[in-house]
């Protein structure tokens, strides 16, 4: 072994070390936050609820039942049937998969875009960040709701496109947390001595400087992804989102709009309405306590 | 400061024009041809040809940006595809009712937030504190229809103290009394909502100002702890408060889309709705376009008050 190698191996040990150091830390501080481990514990509850909905359902969430339509929790429908006699419950364990799917795809597309802009505008600087910054100004001063749903129209509402619009509208926050650490961590030393050694841009920007980025954006991400569920329950809501047949919780409260469900069949849009409190909670209690968790200067 | 102001100006007159852009190249991606809503249908195709070209379709995009832009300066917004009513006059009608929801609402999420925002940071980590937070969570978690519907079912339908909807009651006088009744729902959802978000603001900005010096100096001097906190402490944690403002306009523009819906609130947000099922062109421009230009605006006061509120900030700069 030469002893080029050896440093290397001995250098990786450290940086292991110091690593596992700062994420047990994390860990810690995170776990002392009871309210976001309560988050966890409910988020994951919800994830299993999601993943293992065909065995959980007591029967095919699209399936009619013709006997029975907008009828009251019996023991046949635990939650009771919908307009035109599906069963509550299935359909409500079934859009979780819905939500979590647009909470999760629409986050790591606008995380992978934000993390480009703002990597690429913090390292060049000059007038390449001055553009991209211009741009991320465009970007957040839409009213976001407006455009969301304009631009859902305009491409037809599914599934996929609201992923989609969400991911590309979402990343201006991302770009301006990652172009101010490349900013920041530039002036740094070891990275200097990167650019000495002849590091090619996107090996010092990804290997060297992103890492330290990583804590702020996910902490992002996580009230993303909450953001990302209520967006997509209100487009879903105003018939703008997901379709039915396919449940969404946001959908199953459409019919709720008529006093009639509303006054008289609490059950058609109560259970959804408060999964999509729960959830969308559970996440943000997780967010908070990963930002108390990372930044040293709040403690609890 | 005058040149401040002037700076952040120009600085916005471009992110106005890229909003403008990007608004039109979104609208004609838009599938659906307009000119089936102004001709019958057994129009022939010659006849169609004539309807398209007169509404100047034909035009490449950028021919049809400059004349969308040209009519804009001269405040005309065009007609809507759907009412054939100018677009100006469709949406100033529409401009007051969401000008009161939103100013109301805003009013509310303040008179929330600053107080149990304080309460919260002066007695951190109390029962106080953690039920103040948690509310503040909800707040954010429970999505504005939910709540409004929430709303209409407990003051409306089960104690029916409050109407369900509109902005006046049908075959009434219209007088205020009557409105501001109509207004109380719509504007504690929407004005909750943001409270959420600014009761956390107003706590983390209390906290720090609170482990000040200068706070402790005040205490010695023996002035009350009221006073400390209410006017030697609170001055302070209202610079990042005002700031907010600026971050909630955006999310009150949204909410409002929600609510007005909800509680069938003849305003803009309701309007966006009936322009987007009707394939309303025109006037779903000119909406994102206003609501950019309220955005972009809001922004500016906030930088600007907040160089009035702190002079530390230089204007330079």
């Amino acid at each position: 072994m030469n002893t080029a190698k050896v440093s290397e191996s001995i250098h990786f040990q450290q940086k292991l070390g110091e690593e596992t150091g700062y994420l047990k830390m994390i860990w810690q501080r995170f776990f002392k936050h009871h309210m976001a481990v309560t988050g966890t514990v409910v988020f994951l509850l919800i994830v299993l609820m999601a993943v293992l909905a065909p065995w959980l359902a007591p029967m095919d969430p699209n399936r009619v039942d013709p006997v029975s339509f907008q009828s009251a929790p019996s023991a046949a429908h635990i939650l009771g049937t919908d307009d035109v006699g599906r069963d509550v419950l299935s359909r409500l364990l079934y859009a979780a998969r819905v939500s979590l799917s647009v909470g999760l795809g629409a986050v790591a597309i606008y995380v992978m875009i934000g993390t480009l802009i703002g990597a690429v505008a913090g390292f060049f600087g000059g007038w390449i960040d001055g553009l991209l910054m211009r741009i991320t100004d465009i970007f957040m001063s839409f009213p976001y709701l407006m455009v969301i749903l304009v631009l859902v129209s305009v491409m037809g509402p599914s599934l996929t496109n609201i992923i989609v619009v969400l991911g590309v509208l979402g990343w201006p926050q991302v770009a301006r947390i990652v172009r101010g650490s490349v900013l920041q961590i530039k002036q740094m030393d070891y990275v200097k001595a990167a650019v000495a050694l002849g590091y090619s841009a996107p090996r010092i920007v990804f290997s060297h400087i992103l890492p330290n980025a990583f804590a702020p954006i996910l902490v992002n991400a996580t009230f993303g992804m909450a953001n990302a569920i209520i967006t997509e329950s209100s487009l879903s809501f105003l018939g703008m989102g997901v379709q039915p047949p396919t449940a969404s919780w946001g959908n199953m409260l459409t019919q709720a709009q008529s006093l009639t469900v509303l006054s008289s069949q609490p059950w058609m849009w109560l259970p959804s309405g408060f999964m999509i409190v729960i959830a969308v909670l559970s996440i943000n209690f997780m967010g908070d306590g990963l930002r108390d968790a990372v930044d040293p200067k709040s403690f609890r | 400061m005058l040149q401040y102001i002037a700076r952040r100006i120009v600085i916005a007159v471009p992110v106005l024009f890229g909003v403008t852009i990007f608004n039109f190249v979104i609208m004609h991606l838009a599938p659906g041809n307009p000119v089936d809503m102004f001709v019958n249908p057994f129009a022939t195709e010659a006849d169609i040809a004539i309807k398209k070209a007169q509404l100047g379709l034909n035009d490449p995009i950028w021919v049809q940006y400059i004349h969308w832009l040209q009519n804009l300066l001269q405040g005309n917004l065009g007609y809507s595809f759907s009412t054939y009513e100018p677009v100006t006059q469709m949406i100033s009608v529409r401009f007051g009712p969401t000008f009161l929801l939103m100013g109301s609402s805003l009013l509310i999420a303040y008179l929330l937030a600053i107080p149990i925002g304080i309460i919260s940071a002066t007695r951190q980590y109390s029962t106080i504190d953690y039920t103040a937070t948690t509310f503040s969570f909800l707040g954010v978690s429970i999505p504005h229809f939910f709540m409004g519907l929430g709303a209409i079912y407990l003051f409306a339908v089960v104690w029916p103290v409050f109407p369900t909807g509109g902005m006046n009651q049908l075959g009434g006088d219209g007088g205020l009394s009557d409105t501001l009744r109509h207004l109380i729902l719509p504007a504690l959802v929407l004005g909750t909502g943001v409270a959420g978000n600014m009761v956390r603001y107003v706590r983390s900005s209390m906290l720090e100002v609170l482990g000040q010096d200068y706070l402790r100096t005040a205490r010695a001097k023996g002035l009350r702890e009221f006073i400390v906190t209410n006017k030697h402490a609170l001055r302070n944690a209202m610079i990042p408060i005002i700031t907010i403002i600026g971050l909630d306009i955006p999310l009150l523009v949204g909410g409002a889309v929600v609510t007005e819906q909800i509680f069938q609130w003849p305003g803009l947000g309701q309007l966006t709705i009936q322009s987007i099922n009707s394939r309303d062109y025109p006037t779903l421009m000119a909406i994102n376009f206003i609501a950019a230009a309220v955005v972009l605006l809001s922004n500016l006061l906030t930088d600007i008050m907040y160089s009035v509120v702190d002079p530390r900030i230089k204007y330079n700069k």
